[in-house]
């Protein structure tokens, strides 16, 4: 017996390993949903809600829920589009995302996001909130203005003993990422280099490396984030 | 958008409030089509003719910056009052900007930093503070356009490119749908 199920994302016929989560078994399938908070070798959390589909009528995050078979799964359609749109403005909103002075800028995926689903504006207003900028390590900068709490960096930023740089701080509407003071001034060049690359807003930012690439040499300039739709 | 086509020719107006003229500069950067843009609209109040007061109804109004002082309030008021469209050009007109960096400091603290305590502050002996009545207030914050007065389309960028700009007042005037390649849109 194979391992394969069959499934339908907006009516198109879909194969794909068994168990394996729908953003996955779709980007196998050339259907491009939304990531943010998800990466690739790291156990998704379904945290930043863009990758929402909608399946038996109830919305679910396609990178924690695996495919089954005959599973009919609704993803590029226009209410469901607005929604994973509406959730990019209000990262923008609720953030102090300066894009024009961020470092990140041309590499930032909710940026890329942003350009994708084409936001000329956030309908939401903005909440301009009062968050502070971590700077004690000599080699990274950690920016809660622009953090958008996604935990890509606690699963991945860890130090030889297996010990997260980075971790939850306070709750609820407080909830900041916050870097350890004692890891953090020890933090290795490769470790450095790898946070602000999986960071995938400006909130990490690796001390005098910003603004390396020439605007229209950066990831996002001519590429949208993700495949074309087929 | 029909009864613009009838139009002979739609009059546009353009400001720039707490920006730094740099979409301004965007709207000259369309280059040659400059020449088309004045056979297809007439400029009324603007910086480009320095033409100071509305002189008669406008159609497309274009506001550059967001709103830092009462000034800029005043002057996007009197364009929403006298421009049938208003377009928020650049991010900050949209979100406020770079100048909206201050929005989390307190405005003792900024103007302190300005007049009195920042490094290259050096011939303020007597710790003035500009007080003279003609200046127009600090707001507490800056804000975007749209906060203040109704926006009917915005065109983000820093500056908007060239071709997002030209591609919306072309589609805006001719009724045509808008272009919009992937690489017009950007936040930077």
């Amino acid at each position: 017996m194979s391992n394969l199920v069959k499934f339908k994302i907006d009516g198109t016929e879909c194969m794909a390993e068994k168990g394996s989560y729908i953003v996955d078994a779709a980007l196998e399938n050339g259907i491009y949903i939304p990531t943010l908070c998800n990466m690739p070798g790291v156990k998704p959390k379904g945290a930043c809600r863009v990758c929402s589909v909608r399946i038996n009528g109830r919305l679910m995050t396609s990178c924690t829920t695996p495919v089954s078979d005959g599973m009919e799964i609704e993803s590029n359609s226009a209410d469901i589009l607005d929604l994973r749109k509406a959730i990019i403005e209000l990262m923008f909103v609720s953030g102090n995302h300066f894009c024009p002075s961020c470092e990140k800028s041309g590499n930032c995926e909710l940026q890329a996001l942003g350009y994708r689903y084409k936001m000329m504006v956030p309908r939401f207003l903005y909440d301009f909130p009062v968050r502070k900028v971590d700077a004690s390590s000599p080699k990274i900068i950690k920016d809660q203005n622009r953090c958008i709490q996604c935990k890509r960096c606690i699963k991945t930023i860890k130090d030889e003993q297996g010990r997260s740089l980075f971790a939850f701080h306070k709750r609820g509407h407080d909830l900041e990422v916050i870097l350890d003071q004692d890891l953090g001034k020890k933090i290795t060049e490769e470790l450095a280099d790898l946070a602000m690359k999986n960071c995938p807003v400006g909130s990490i930012i690796k001390k005098e490396k910003g603004f390396e690439q020439a605007i229209g040499r950066r990831m996002y300039d001519h590429q949208p984030i993700g495949i074309e739709d087929k | 958008m029909k009864e613009e086509q009838k139009m002979s020719k739609p009059i546009l107006a353009t400001t720039s409030l707490a920006g730094c003229f740099g979409c301004h500069m965007s709207i000259l950067d369309i280059d040659e089509r400059i020449l088309q843009l004045i056979e297809l609209v007439e400029f009324n109040k603007s910086p480009i003719n320095d033409i100071k007061t509305f002189t008669k109804a406008v159609d497309i109004g274009i506001i550059e910056g967001g709103c830092c002082n009462s000034e800029n309030v005043e002057i996007l008021k009197y364009f929403r009052k006298n421009c049938k469209i208003l377009i928020s050009i650049g991010e900050c007109a949209i979100m406020g900007g770079l100048p909206a960096l201050r929005n989390g400091i307190p405005i003792e603290e900024c103007i302190h930093e300005a007049y009195i305590g920042g490094p290259t502050v050096q011939l303020n002996k007597n710790h003035i503070l500009p007080n003279d009545d003609e200046l127009p207030m600090l707001l507490d914050r800056v804000y975007p356009c749209h906060e203040i007065v109704k926006i009917d389309y915005f065109l983000p960028g820093c500056p908007p490119q060239a071709d997002l700009i030209w591609n919306a007042l072309v589609a805006l005037i001719t009724g045509d749908p808008m272009k919009l390649p992937y690489e017009v849109i950007k936040f930077d």
